[in-house]
């Protein structure tokens, strides 16, 4: 078949393009889960406040022309949300993950309510940075057009396994995360550095609903997000609470969606509902293959309740 | 009666007077005969503002609203469940609709239950199935997009260098089949060698896959890309960005992209502003109404500046033989992507042939997909 | 738990909620009395916003179940969309075969496999955290988007009806198997089925051996190790259960709704069923009453687009925002002197 081989290369092309392309929101939700489960939290959340940090970028950069303030606001509004998270998980006798949940229903609620106004205007995106300028392949020049936020998102990770080790922050995080009664011993305020470790990431997720509104895809309807922040958080547990697992589990993830589409427009038509759930399966095999029955989760903080 | 006077206040304050005056009456039960209105209930699957199907639908709601004496009352995202039976009687007993409009596919067996239900109630429907034997008040209407996919493909074959196309479905549904097979047909017309790639994304509205569709038919040399999902606005603008040409489906939607714009597949609803009229001044109306341009129900989009004029000339020449139906769409010699004969040469199989258009689950030749 | 001190606070929490929710309305140029008395006319004050609150209801008390049950021995199980969805897929299967049957047993046994299969579903995600030290939560996760997209693929290809042209479906179940509604009121069976289950297994979980012990592993999952009870057959126990319970909704929305399986399945039921379980705090008999809750605020909400002209999204709005409160008023609790005979105090 003529032009198979170009097929194969694209198919290859897109997949390796569409890992960076997808990952984005994965990674950043997924590295906010992880500060604030090693603070000893579950924000189950996360996934309305991606869509409500994607809406208020959305809106801003829309209103002000400005795609990086939008950015900045989102990642506000994400803070703001997850403070309410933060506070209400603070009084006795509160089940964070219900808190979650309910903070999951609320965001996407409200992003919808005032997102109304948002669905037809478009808004200014993003720039990229082209890393493709050595090729004369345009198909290679594009998938190597990266957004600055995936880049800051790879640094960040780099930066917070270090500093989750090595700085005194990170160690008073852990201490908090690992056991209240060691933190409490050592004289931490445990209720004001979990509310940290929660706002913190929910800052870091709404800049990834953001990354959604305003690069990629670039838009912003009420079908936006399809369970990103709820398989971001799922992530972590599969990341082991590590931030640069996290980076290769949010690649992989990404990577596997982008098959599906890679390959049918290659032409392998059947089975495209397969294709598409394939990064579901792929990750609970590796899931069951890599899990142990016997030793608990290594990493995984003592305080947080979804480790157990 | 002190609360319909609290309703009233609450919603004059709001000073959409005569509207929302008529609901605030509605919130008493017989009130809405009273005042002569008539109420039009309207029932989407999704939200009314997605920039594309339900908006379709919700600027046709706005426009029989504008109407005199007719209420529009509005539920969206109402899912394809028991729910949709119980929204319908719910606008017909609290709200006194004398009109339903069910504006997505999966409402058609609801729909028909509730008409045999309430037989003063006008039912519509987009599907355009009805047939003999269904309740005679319920209505069938749907536009042959098809016809306007092939004046799109008209463009696409025309503009496109590499003579690949690429068509994004949602799902593998016959009216998907036919706006692909529209595509193609209208673009080997005037470009024979082109092929098309189709990729089937599974969801009505899934912008990540959308988009992640989108750039992979870009890398497989596409340079003209048509969406069929419910919100085309996130294929268009990656389209754009990306630099390749791009052609719109529902409504307009050239503004999204200024560079690489075609032309687009429209539908035009505005028969049900003719039904409720019907219904009101108790004429006659149709059960089944179907057709493409010459019936004036499905529309083509402004063309881009990209569009030469010859090629313009080139679509509108070809839009008038449908209006003039000298021009068919199925139009023999047709044959599938397996190499099966569809259509044999000489034969024709006319836009009201259903069962032939229904029962399409084929690509035309030089589909990949 | 004292349970006047129980009622009061939930009602209390009620009113909070919609004290807020009036604030938010008035804030939009609303009256918040009016307001108020379209959610009670669009929830309960006609027999046709009864019967739309009762429908909305009944597939959530199923669903509930699937997270309430795990939940008592200590698991977080979400998966109630995806065991719904291969209960449903199931029945047809088991309708095709059973074609020609009596109705009694006909539905009987769709019923029975939905269950079945939404049952060992979930089953697999305890038996996978069991034996392999997989997190329940995320595995469960992972199978709803397994499911659906299994479903998907069965019924756009093996199991598709290429008579059905608008919409992708499966073939349908003989129409003489299909469920019809109660009598006297407009709701499907799943309705009954659904309160039938919840109060089979609240007795379970609250009158017996097993649910006392399910009791203690999820309080203390280290104690019941030292009692020596069989920890890994009661978490299995539980989950199939909970799962059961689920496909026993998708059983219902195929045999009673639908009649085949479709995109229709998986419109939130699985996931509204974790927020009516969190709600009763667990307790299969308060989701019957939790479950009808929140079917009413749904049903008005749509009353609430109509009248007022309200975006949908603001039904989510007022649910999240109940769900939040409900759960901070957990931190009233003992707190309140009038409730605090020192006999009655529960841990």
């Amino acid at each position: 078949m003529e032009g198979t081989e170009l097929g194969w290369w694209g198919v290859l092309i897109a997949v390796i393009g569409g890992a960076i392309r997808v990952s984005t929101p994965y990674l950043f939700v997924s590295l906010g889960e992880t500060l604030t489960e090693k603070s000893g939290r579950v924000n189950l959340g996360l996934e309305g406040v991606l869509v409500m940090g994607a809406m208020s970028g959305y809106a801003t950069a829309v209103l002000t022309g400005q795609p990086w303030l939008g950015v900045l606001v989102a990642g506000c509004a994400g803070a703001l949300l997850s403070l309410v998270h933060a506070l209400v998980c603070s009084l006795p006798r509160v089940n964070d993950i219900a808190v979650g949940i309910a903070l999951f229903i609320f965001g996407t609620g409200l992003a919808f309510f005032l997102g109304k106004p948002f669905i037809n205007p478009s808004a200014p995106r993003l720039p990229d940075l082209d890393l493709g300028w050595w090729s004369d392949s345009p198909h290679i020049q594009s998938a190597l057009q990266i957004s600055p936020l995936f880049l800051f998102g790879f640094a960040l990770a780099l930066f917070l396994a270090w500093a989750l080790k090595n700085t005194r922050w990170g160690l008073v995080l852990r201490t908090v995360g690992d056991s209240s009664e060691a933190a409490q011993a050592l004289g931490y305020n445990i209720t004001l550095v979990r509310i940290a470790g929660t706002v913190a990431g929910g800052f870091l997720a709404g800049v990834g609903g953001s990354y959604l509104s305003l690069y990629f895809p670039g838009t912003w309807n009420e079908g936006l997000s399809s369970g990103q922040g709820l398989m971001a958080v799922a992530l972590v547990i599969f990341a082991r609470w590590d931030p640069v697992r996290c980076f290769y589990a949010s690649l992989l993830f990404g990577g596997a969606t982008a098959l599906g589409p890679a390959l049918q427009s290659a032409g392998v038509t059947a089975n495209y509902y397969l294709y598409g759930a394939a990064p579901y399966f792929l990750t609970l095999a590796v899931l069951i293959y890599s899990a142990s029955p016997r030793k608990a989760l290594e990493g995984a903080p003592g305080e947080v309740s979804i480790s157990r | 009666m002190t609360r319909s006077t609290l309703s009233r206040r609450g919603f004059l304050k709001r000073g959409a007077n005569v509207v929302a005056a008529s609901v605030a009456a509605s919130a008493v039960p017989g009130m809405v005969a009273a005042m002569g209105n008539v109420t039009v209930g309207f029932i989407y699957v999704g939200p009314r503002q997605d920039f594309g199907w339900n908006q379709s639908h919700w600027d046709a709601a706005q426009k029989i609203a504008a109407m005199d004496g007719i209420t529009v009352v509005e539920q969206e995202n109402v899912p394809e469940t028991a729910e949709v039976e119980k929204v319908i009687q719910s606008m017909i007993e609290l709200d006194g609709a004398k009109v339903i409009f069910g504006t997505s596919f999966g409402y058609w067996d609801s729909l028909k239950a509730m008409a045999e239900k309430y037989p003063d109630v006008l039912f519509t429907h987009i599907g355009a199935i009805w047939k003999e034997g269904d309740p005679t008040n319920v209505i069938g209407y749907r536009g042959y997009t098809e016809e306007a996919h092939y004046l799109c493909g008209i463009a696409a074959g025309r503009m496109s260098d590499t003579r690949k196309i690429g068509f994004i479905g949602s799902k593998p549904l016959y009216f998907i089949y036919n706006n692909a097979n529209g595509f193609m047909l209208g673009a080997r017309s005037v470009a024979p060698e082109t092929t098309m790639n189709v990729v089937i994304t599974g969801d009505w509205n899934n912008p990540v896959k959308e988009a992640e569709t989108t750039n992979a038919l870009i890398d497989q040399g596409c340079d003209v890309i048509i969406a069929n999902v419910d919100s085309p606005k996130v294929a268009i603008e990656t389209a754009e960005a990306r630099g390749v040409y791009t052609c719109g489906y529902h409504s307009d939607l050239s503004s999204l992209a200024p560079n690489g714009f075609l032309t687009g597949a429209e539908w035009n609803w505005a028969s049900g502003a003719e039904f409720v009229r019907a219904f009101v001044e108790d004429d006659p109306y149709p059960n089944l109404k179907r057709g493409g341009f010459r019936e004036d129900m499905v529309a083509l989009s402004p063309f881009g500046e990209a569009v030469p004029q010859e090629v313009r000339d080139e679509v509108m020449a070809a839009k008038q033989g449908f209006i003039d139906n000298s021009l068919q769409l199925y139009a023999g010699p047709i044959a599938d992507n397996q190499g099966n004969v569809i259509v044999p040469e000489g034969e024709v199989r006319n836009n009201d042939d259903v069962p032939f258009k229904l029962g399409i689950d084929w690509f035309v030749e030089g589909t990949i997909g | 738990m004292n349970s006047v001190e129980a009622v009061a606070i939930n009602a209390a929490a009620f009113v909070i909620t919609l004290a807020l929710f009036g604030i938010y309305v008035a804030t939009l140029g609303h009256n918040p009395l009016d307001v108020y008395y379209v959610l009670w006319l669009g929830s309960f004050a006609r027999q046709i916003s009864i019967e739309s609150t009762l429908t909305n209801a009944a597939p959530l008390m199923l669903t509930a179940l699937c997270t309430a049950i795990p939940a008592r021995a200590g698991l977080l199980v979400i998966g109630g969309e995806g065991a719904l969805v291969v209960g449903g897929v199931a029945t047809v299967l088991a309708g095709m075969l059973v074609a020609g049957a009596p109705f009694l047993v006909g539905v009987t046994f769709m019923s029975l496999a939905g269950a079945l299969a939404g049952g060992l579903w979930i089953a697999f995600a305890g038996a996978l955290r069991q034996y392999r030290g997989v997190n329940e939560t995320i595995s469960t996760l992972l199978l709803n988007y397994i499911a659906i997209a299994v479903m998907y693929h069965l019924i756009t290809g093996p199991m598709r009806d290429w008579e059905r042209v608008l919409k992708t479906s499966s073939w349908s179940i003989p129409d003489a198997l299909r469920v019809g509604a109660l009598p006297v009121i407009d709701v499907h069976w799943g309705l009954a089925a659904g309160i039938v289950v919840c109060l089979i297994l609240y007795v379970v979980m609250r009158r017996t051996t097993f649910g006392f012990g399910v009791d203690v592993l999820g309080g203390n999952p280290r104690a019941a190790q030292m009692a020596g009870l069989p920890i890994n057959r009661m978490v299995l126990i539980c989950c199939f259960m909970g799962g059961a319970a689920a496909g026993l909704a998708g059983a219902f929305e195929v045999t009673a709704v639908h009649g085949f399986a479709s995109e229709s399945l998986v419109v939130g039921f699985g996931y509204a069923g974790i927020l009516v379980a969190f709600l009763s705090r667990q307790n299969p008999a308060a989701i019957i009453f939790l479950a009808i809750i929140l079917g009413g605020v749904a049903a008005s909400g749509g009353l609430l687009q109509r009248r007022f002209d309200l975006p949908d999204a603001t039904t989510q709005v007022l649910q999240g925002l109940l769900f939040m409160i409900v759960l901070a008023s957990n931190a009233a609790y003992g707190r309140l002197n009038v409730f605090q005979p020192a006999a009655w105090r529960t841990a």
